[in-house]
């Protein structure tokens, strides 16, 4: 199988997320106005749009933190508007944060093990005893994280606290953690905000390696047209709550109203 | 102190994960364990009789404080849930404790873990405004159930055991051996102590307790990765009622007697004073913190009647006492939350540091 047909195939998978004409409006500020979304399998698709478009907003009501005001949201299926966060990241679903939120008090490793959490099963006794199932458990366990801290070439601060390291590395320790969950579906909210261009290199490297080797589906909101246009098969692109166009990253910088609405149009450029 | 990290490779994540990995660490230990076995003996060989056991009542006395500093440090220092109701717990524990073994005759190995987990229970039942409400807000919540437990103890005769709402237990039975003097108690309340210790050590290092700690640190990133918020807040606030519950029974096995006076909430303030002295968070802060904050109030009296005599009258000084024991305690914590807030824990690890590349500086 050549490459380009790889690359048509990922396209036309099945939708292993599906939004259907969600809504959520905050008193009288409409955050998303009935967006609808099909991620493929296996696709990584971008969320792009200008500040308050509604992105973060959309992804709030994918993970569970708001509950739609209208529509549904399932994976693989299954109905997932109205379950708990930590429901939702049962199921499969992972997601990173625009400003970091890791565990500043635990180690990467203690980070990491936090991702495995739905994975585990000790009790409050078992862990008094760490004895027998409950320290298999942790071994098996840790072998998972190591192989994420391998991937991500974190080895050298497995046993450093996460508060101490700098902005780069903790928006990598975040990926990690997501990783850890095993999740089918990753939410990433600007994994790159911040970051310098090598810094932002590594990123799209380890999101596209992610994706590739471990068939992980990513859902990717991030402001950098270049590594958006470059790593999506699929771009949506959302405008004061509303989706003003999709399609591959060709259509959508070919599309009209993205052109208007989001980069910037000939009209604003006259005015400039 | 004098050791060094390196040169110690383990091959196993077992051998990593080991809650001593370092084999000075293991000897330490060992030595502390010899220490504390040998050392009623040795008092009292040193000492004397009666002189031994005031000082073995003492150290009775901090083993038992362990137990509850650790139990609410599990809340506040790892969960992050702040609770004012800690010695309402101790209480339930206590009256369960002493009811069972007067009413029904249970020798100590059963009502010491229906105390703990009759104050789990009621522990639950307290920590469910906690899903709502934090900080301030909870702190509230909480020393309302202080007040409630308090009343309810002092108000209803079928608990209380009647007027003075204090019950007198028969003294714990080990293979038929009573356990009257503080010698005694000694080793009995060691063991429970030690229990506590190695529990929550554990707890902490494994799966329950990381997920206390994302829970403190970052409430929305634990929801995130699958963590049940309201399930393990209301699983600290049981772990942490069993530790007072227990807490309780071992006190009123070693007065003799249960009363609701020595679970008031001036006990509750001793213990976050303990945990915020000793160091939040941290499960060798709460023995520390146990250990600093039961030797206060000896030592002031110690020292008052040593150099008081120079500027007061022995009746003065009676009155004086208290005073300052209370302004001293009052002075200590403010003293510790600006200079120190992460605690006696945070001293002995700059300590440690310390020595860990002496006689260089880094």
């Amino acid at each position: 199988m050549s490459a380009a047909e790889t690359l048509a195939e990922r396209g036309r998978a099945a939708p292993i997320l599906t939004v259907e004409g969600v809504s959520k409006k905050f008193g009288g500020v409409t955050a998303v106005h009935d967006v609808s979304l099909d991620v493929p399998a296996g696709a990584i698709v971008s969320v792009i749009g200008p500040n308050g478009a509604g992105k973060t907003s959309l992804l709030n009501m994918v993970s569970g933190f708001y509950r739609p005001d209208t529509g549904r949201i399932a994976l693989e299926g299954h109905d997932i508007t109205s379950l708990r966060p930590s429901q939702v990241a049962a199921r499969g679903i992972a997601r990173t944060f625009q400003n970091i939120a890791l565990f500043s008090g635990l180690t990467v490793l203690d980070n990491l093990m936090l991702g495995r959490h739905v994975h585990m099963q000790t009790g409050v006794l078992a862990s008094a005893l760490y004895w027998g199932p409950a320290l298999r458990e942790e071994v098996a366990h840790r072998e998972r994280c190591e192989e994420i801290i391998d991937f991500l070439k974190l080895q050298d601060l497995r046993k450093q606290q996460t508060g101490a390291l700098s902005y780069g590395l903790r928006k990598r320790v975040e990926l990690g953690r997501a990783l850890a969950l095993e999740p089918k579906v990753l939410l990433l909210d600007e994994p790159m905000g911040g970051m310098n261009q090598d810094e932002k290199e590594d990123m799209a490297r380890y999101v596209l390696d992610a994706n590739l080797e471990r068939k992980i589906t990513v859902v990717l909101i991030e402001h950098d047209m270049g590594v958006v246009m470059d790593i999506s098969d699929h771009v949506v692109v959302l405008d004061r709550g509303r989706r003003i166009g999709a399609g591959t990253p060709e259509e959508v910088q070919r599309n009209p109203d993205v052109i208007q609405a989001y980069l910037g149009t000939s009209r604003g450029g006259a005015q400039a | 102190m004098f050791h060094r990290e390196s040169g110690y490779f383990k091959t196993t994540y077992m051998a990593d994960m080991a809650l001593y990995p370092l084999p000075i660490a293991r000897w330490t230990v060992g030595v502390l364990v010899a220490v504390f076995l040998v050392m009623p003996p040795l008092v009292t060989g040193l000492t004397g009789g009666i002189a031994a056991e005031y000082y073995i009542s003492i150290v009775n006395i901090i083993m038992i404080a362990v137990v509850g500093a650790l139990g609410l440090n599990i809340l506040v220092g790892y969960t992050g849930q702040i609770s004012i109701g800690h010695a309402a717990f101790m209480s339930v524990g206590a009256y369960t404790a002493a009811n069972l073994a007067v009413k029904l005759d249970l020798p100590f190995w059963v009502t010491l873990p229906a105390g703990g987990i009759m104050a789990a229970a009621i522990g639950v039942v307290v920590g469910i405004p906690s899903l709502r409400i934090k900080g301030l807000y909870l702190a509230i919540a909480t020393l309302a159930a202080q007040l409630i437990i308090e009343w309810i103890i002092n108000h209803v005769p079928w608990i209380s055991g009647g007027s003075q709402a204090s019950i007198e237990v028969p003294r714990p039975t080990i293979f038929g051996m009573e356990l009257r003097t503080q010698r005694e108690l000694y080793y009995f309340l060691l063991f429970f102590a030690v229990i506590a210790i190695i529990a929550t050590l554990n707890i902490v290092r494994s799966r329950i307790g990381r997920a206390f700690i994302a829970i403190r640190d970052q409430d929305i990133a634990a929801e995130i990765i699958g963590i049940d918020i309201f399930r393990y807040k209301l699983i600290a606030f049981a772990i942490s009622s069993f530790y007072a519950g227990v807490t309780g029974v071992l006190y009123t096995y070693y007065l003799g007697i249960a009363n609701y006076e020595n679970f008031l909430i001036t006990t509750s303030i001793d213990y976050l004073a303990m945990i915020i002295i000793g160091g939040l968070g941290s499960v060798l802060g709460s023995i520390f913190g146990a250990i600093f904050v039961t030797l206060l109030p000896i030592v002031i009296r110690l020292f008052m009647e040593s150099f008081g005599t120079l500027l007061f009258t022995t009746a003065e000084l009676n009155n004086i006492i208290p005073a300052v024991r209370l302004s001293a305690f009052g002075l200590l914590i403010i003293v510790f939350l600006v200079l120190e807030p992460e605690g006696l824990n945070r001293l002995w690890r700059n300590v440690r540091s310390y020595f860990r590349v002496w006689p260089f500086s880094y």
